[in-house]
This record gives structure tokens, sequence and C-alpha cells, in this order.
């Protein structure tokens, strides 16, 4: 088995869906020659041709407007906005169309289409290169939204996405795309969307992450068990739908709950998984749920972008308090 | 006035001494020194990206004189509307370049452009920033001032949304707005042929129409002509203009982007020959205006400015933690007031507490 690091996992993703799917076409900003901008489809043109890795004018909202055209006509587009700070434009696209027209058509006609965008601050990069968006799709109905943290999941979710008859939104955080690798098998595999996975099992609270958070979350799991805290942490892995049943039979165990995310703290992703908890598990809890989100404030330039992103020392002072209330 | 490819090509390898000019020699020569500056600056800004104190930067380098022709034809009082690239224009239009260095190390403080200097802040989306410009405009119009607004763009940006709906917006109320595109030939990698199945940037503006020049952006002179009349209309009530100015860029696209990629060394070679700067020198020497010892003046001058700024950016304390939060609102409301106590708490105030950087 090859050792792959994120990105790596993510090209071998898409060459998979390629190799096996004729109706795959990969397209963006980029893509083709250049091989996309963190290299993400490095050779994929060499290797399938112009006219299924395809560099497309830079215009954002069409790229993900022709995606809906091509994906009711049969076809499995995979595009790519350059950065989710970017995906901006194609609002209208995502959310007036991709996501309804299934609906809409009463299902006549469905949009199965992938969206990669990497996403999340760390690499020093320019304004707008390092938001974390994930709330405001979560929030609109008829499409999906995952977000891997580790290369064999990336590989795993890309497949399954491409293989999902729905539009899904797939989150790729940007600073781990090179910070490890992970065995990824050469041949082809999904990991279920919608499932979370538990990466470090405890009893006294359970830590609910994804993408960019999951190696500080770890961090501040171990620091945690220097103080006798046993922390478990789950990796959500699908940000819609939610594993409703995964994350109330956590906290049904442990009693405690925290999450973190990186995306500024009011109406982000932590407050409906909070809800979920209310909902499901609110007798188990010994403590209120506690939230270490980035600050409600617009994604700043880079020279203060680590004060913005939870570390592990932020989330360790949210493990106390929820575990000393 | 519109030029075709092989105009602009023709035009491109005249010496530069031809065409005509509304400056004073002596302006002339203060354009020139302005574009040795503003080389200078650029090629030091990538070397201090390269060797680690700044952060990831979009070089200009070719397009010197496409943004100083430009800003030479504006007054103090118009109002501008830049991209990423727009270092070159900034700078004569009165930002310090100690700002410009701090925007491009992340920090907040190089988003100031002080009172009396009317530029907007950097625009990263693409093209987002022209509806702006078409709003200040508008504005201006109301108000009944003579100031002109002008968007910036690279030819990448006529393909977004945002540029199309722009045009027509200023078309359709006749404002007092030019829309200056460097058309570079590449956005990022992706090379115009790509891009637009059009001949020209210019003959878009037709489709909204509002007049479409294009001009040989490397002559710092022949646009310095044309955005003097595209200005000049706009003051006089008489409409926007689209202006494409044809140059190129000779580094990558920002010091993240590998351009040896997508395009071969011969080409970059190629447009070397048609640089601006040599071309200007030409003008200034024909005239008997120039001189090696002006010219060693010029680039000992230009590094004296340089190193100034690069020294007050590298005197600066860490970055102030308060900053995170401040300018978020007018006034902090509350639930972000308990964020900053909390940020406070766990890491400080940064800053000059923080000790100064070695």
């Amino acid at each position: 088995m090859a050792k792959l690091n994120l990105i790596q996992a993510i090209t071998d993703g898409l060459r998979t869906a390629l190799r096996d799917d004729p109706r795959v076409l990969v397209f963006g900003e980029d893509v083709g020659v250049n091989g996309g901008v963190f290299r993400a489809t490095d050779g994929l043109q060499e290797e399938f041709g112009a006219v299924r890795v395809v560099d497309t004018p830079l215009a954002e909202s069409a790229i993900i407007g022709a995606a809906v055209g091509l994906a009711v006509s049969g076809m499995r587009p995979v595009p790519e906005m350059q950065f989710a700070g970017f995906i901006y434009p194609a609002m209208e696209q995502i959310v007036s169309h991709a996501a309804r027209v299934r609906m809409r058509s009463q299902g006549r006609f469905s949009c199965p289409m992938v969206i990669r965008a990497p996403y999340g601050g760390g690499i020093r990069a320019p304004e707008l290169h390092g938001d974390s968006p994930e709330a405001f799709f979560v929030h609109q109905p008829g499409i999906k939204v995952v977000c891997p943290s580790n290369p064999y999941d990336a590989k795993g979710l890309l497949l399954a996405a491409i293989e999902d008859p729905d539009p899904v939104l797939f989150l790729e955080p940007m600073r781990i795309y090179r910070a490890f690798r992970d065995e990824v098998p050469a041949e082809r595999y999904t990991v279920e969307i919608g499932k979370s996975r538990t990466v470090r099992a405890g009893k006294d609270l359970s830590l609910f992450a994804w993408g960019t958070m999951l190696r500080v979350s770890l961090e501040a799991a171990a620091q945690a068990a220097e103080r006798g805290w046993d922390v478990e942490v789950i990796d959500l892995r699908t940000l819609n739908p939610l594993d409703r049943e995964g994350i109330a039979a956590s906290v049904r165990r442990t009693g405690r709950a925290l999450i973190v995310h990186e995306a500024p703290k009011t109406a982000g992703l932590g407050a409906e998984i909070l809800s979920l908890i209310n909902e499901e598990a609110l007798l188990y809890l010994e403590a209120p749920v506690g939230r270490v989100c980035g600050y409600d404030v617009p994604q700043p330039l880079f020279a203060l972008e680590d004060l913005h992103a939870p570390d592990a020392k932020r989330i360790m002072h949210g493990i106390e308090k929820v575990m000393n209330f | 006035m519109k030029l075709k490819e092989g105009d602009v090509m023709e035009q491109t390898q005249r010496s530069g001494t031809e065409g005509s000019c509304s400056l004073t020699d002596g302006q002339l020569v203060e354009m020139y020194r302005q574009m040795v500056l503003v080389r200078h600056f650029d090629r030091r800004a990538v070397h201090l990206q390269r060797s680690g104190r700044l952060g990831t930067y979009a070089p200009l380098e070719g397009q010197e004189a496409a943004q100083v022709g430009c800003a030479f034809a504006l007054e103090k009082k118009d109002w501008l509307f830049p991209t990423y690239r727009e270092h070159g224009v900034s700078l004569v239009h009165g930002l310090p370049m100690k700002t410009v260095f701090l925007y491009w190390n992340g920090r907040p403080e190089g988003c100031i452009a002080p009172e009396g200097v009317n530029l907007f802040p950097i625009a990263v989306p693409i093209a987002t920033q022209l509806p702006h410009a078409v709003g200040a405009a508008w504005a201006a119009k109301l108000r009944g001032e003579d100031s002109i607004a002008v968007g910036f763009l690279g030819d990448g940006a006529t393909s977004e949304g945002d540029f199309h709906e722009a045009m027509n917006f200023a078309g359709v109320m006749k404002l007092p707005v030019v829309f200056f595109c460097q058309n570079n030939g590449y956005a990022i990698s992706v090379p115009l042929s790509k891009q637009t199945a059009s001949e020209t940037l210019a003959e878009k503006a037709a489709g909204y129409g509002i007049e479409g020049v294009r001009v040989d952006g490397n002559d710092a002179v022949a646009v310095h002509e044309a955005m003097s009349r595209a200005a000049a209309k706009a003051r006089a009530g008489l409409g926007p203009t689209f202006l494409e100015a044809v140059t190129y860029r000779y580094g990558p696209h920002t010091t993240a982007d590998d351009h040896t990629r997508y395009r071969d060394e011969g080409e970059v070679e190629a447009w070397r020959g048609k640089d601006g700067l040599l071309r200007l020198k030409e003008r200034l020497l024909a005239l008997g205006v120039w001189s090696d010892e002006q010219e060693e003046d010029a680039w000992r001058e230009a590094d004296r400015v340089v190193q100034t700024a690069i020294e007050e950016m590298a005197a600066m304390p860490p970055v102030d933690h308060d900053r995170l939060f401040d300018h978020s609102y007018a006034e902090l409301p509350p639930h972000l007031r308990e964020q900053r106590e909390e940020m406070r708490s766990l890491y400080g105030r940064g800053g000059e507490e923080a000790g100064w950087r070695s």
C-alpha cells in the first residue's frame, strides 16, 4: 500500500474516478496544464486529456452553473473552487439550483456533482484564502457537505461523494494537505457519507471536530490525559447529514461534550451539534456543552490567523471549563 | 480607437519616441523615475518573500508602464479600486511603501491608506471591486463632484459576472468611471486564448454601449494619453471607458506559483525586449533629457526609498492582538468583548508587550 499525503490521496481519488467512470469530468481554474494551484490535479490532464480535465475561464458562477447542466445531462462533474473563500460568486448556482434541482423537478432531474474546495487558514496566504464557510452550505437543504481530516478518508469520501446521487461539497483542509502520510489503498474504496469516526476513545468528554481541527484536538486530548481526563475525539467527517446517532451515543457515554471548529462561533456548525445533543442526550449531560471556535470576526490577514483559529491551548481551556463545571 | 493585435505589436516594436505626448520633459523624467522605483520595489518584495520576510506576494514586473502611465493621468481626488497587483499605481497615487510591505506581511496595518489617499483596500476576489468603482462614480455624479473612479482589473476578470454587471451598469447610468484592464496574457496559468473567444478585450465594451480602447501597455506615454482622454471624458460627464492595456508579467502570478509549468522562457524573454522601462528610457535619451548619471541616480534613490520602507516594516513590533477584533463593528458587541477578553487571557496583548522581533 502506498503512503500518501492528503492531497496525493485526493489526486489518487480523482484518477480512480476518471479511470472508472467515463462520465466524470474535472474542471476549474488552473486545474489542467498547471495541475491545480495546490497540485491536486497534477498529471491528470496528461493522463486523461484536455477534454476530461479542463481549464475553464475565471468564472466561479459559470463553473458551478455549467456543472449543474452537465449533471442534469448525465455527466458526473467534479468542479474545483480554487479556494473556499472564492466560492461566493457561485452561491447562487449552489443554493438556488444545485441544491434544488431534484425537488424542483420532482425527482425527474438530479444533480450529482462534487464541488471540491480547499478551506481553512494556516498557510500564510492572502485574504479570502483562509475562510471556513461550511455552515453556509450545511444550512442549505439539498446539498451534502463532507470534510476529510486524513489521506485515507480523503480518497474514500471523495469516491463516495462522486458516487452519491446528490450534490456534495467536498471541503479540503489545505493546511494539512502535506502534513502527514497514511496508508492509502491503490484500489477503489469508499468511506460512507454520514458516518463519524472515533479517532481516540475516551470516557470523560466527547470532543467533536473535523478537517483542519482534528490534529490540534488530538494534541489537546493528549494534554488533557496528563491531567487525568480521558477525552474521546470524534472526527465527524460528514457535516451534512450529521451522524446523529454517533454523536448522541458518545455523549450518552461520556456525559460531557465539546465542539471545535475553525469557523466563527455564532451560528456555526457547533450550534447545530449542540442542539442535536440537547435533543438526543440532554439528560445524560453533567456539564453545559462547550464550543471552541474561531472568533466572531472576519478571517484576518495571516499575521493574526494563528490567533483566530483554535489551537491546542484554547481547546485545552475549553476542556477545562467543561470538566471543571 | 480600437487596435487589433497586429497594431499593438507594430506599435510595440517602435522605439517609443513617436506618438503624441502631453507630458513635459520633466514629467516624463519623473514618470520614468517612478517606474524605476516600482520595479525596484517589486524585485525587493520578491526577494523578501523568498527569504521568508514577506508572505505570498503578487509581482508586477513588466507592468510598470501600464500602472505608472495610468497613475500619472489621474488626480489626487480620483478614487481607485485596485486588485492585489496594483502596487505601482497605488504607490504613485500616494500609498506609503511601508504600508504595501505590511499588507504582504499579513498585517492589518497594511490595509490603511492614509486620509487623503483615495484608494480603496485591495479586493482579492476577482472583478468584485468593479461594481464598487461604479457606485463611487455614481456618488461623485450625485454630489456634483468632478472626481472619477477607476476600477482596475486583469484579463481573467473579464470572465467574471461582476465585470459584465459593472460595465453594463456604468453604461446605462453614464457614470464617470474608467475600467482599467491590464491584459498581461495570463490568469495564473490560463492564457487569454482559453479565457475569451473574442479577439480583443476592448471590443467587449461595445456590448455595453461604452467605448473600448486598446493601448500598448508597455508604452507608458501611450497609456498616459489613453487614460488622460478617458479620465477627461468621464470628468466631463460623457460616460465610462474600458481601457485595455496590453502588457505582460515577467514573473509568476504570485510567489506561490511556478510559471515555468505553463509558459516557456522564450515568451518571457521576447516580452522583456519590449520592456516599458527600456522604451521610456530610449525616449528620454532621444529627447536629450537623460544620462547615465541620472540613470544611476534613479536606481540609487529607488534603493534608498525601498530600503527605508523595509526597515520601517522590520521595526514594527509584533502585531497587537486586539487588532483581530478592532473594526469588526463600529462598536464591539458584548459577545465580541467577551471573546476579546478570552483571547487576551490566553494569548496576551501582543504588540510591544510581546517584545520586539529579533
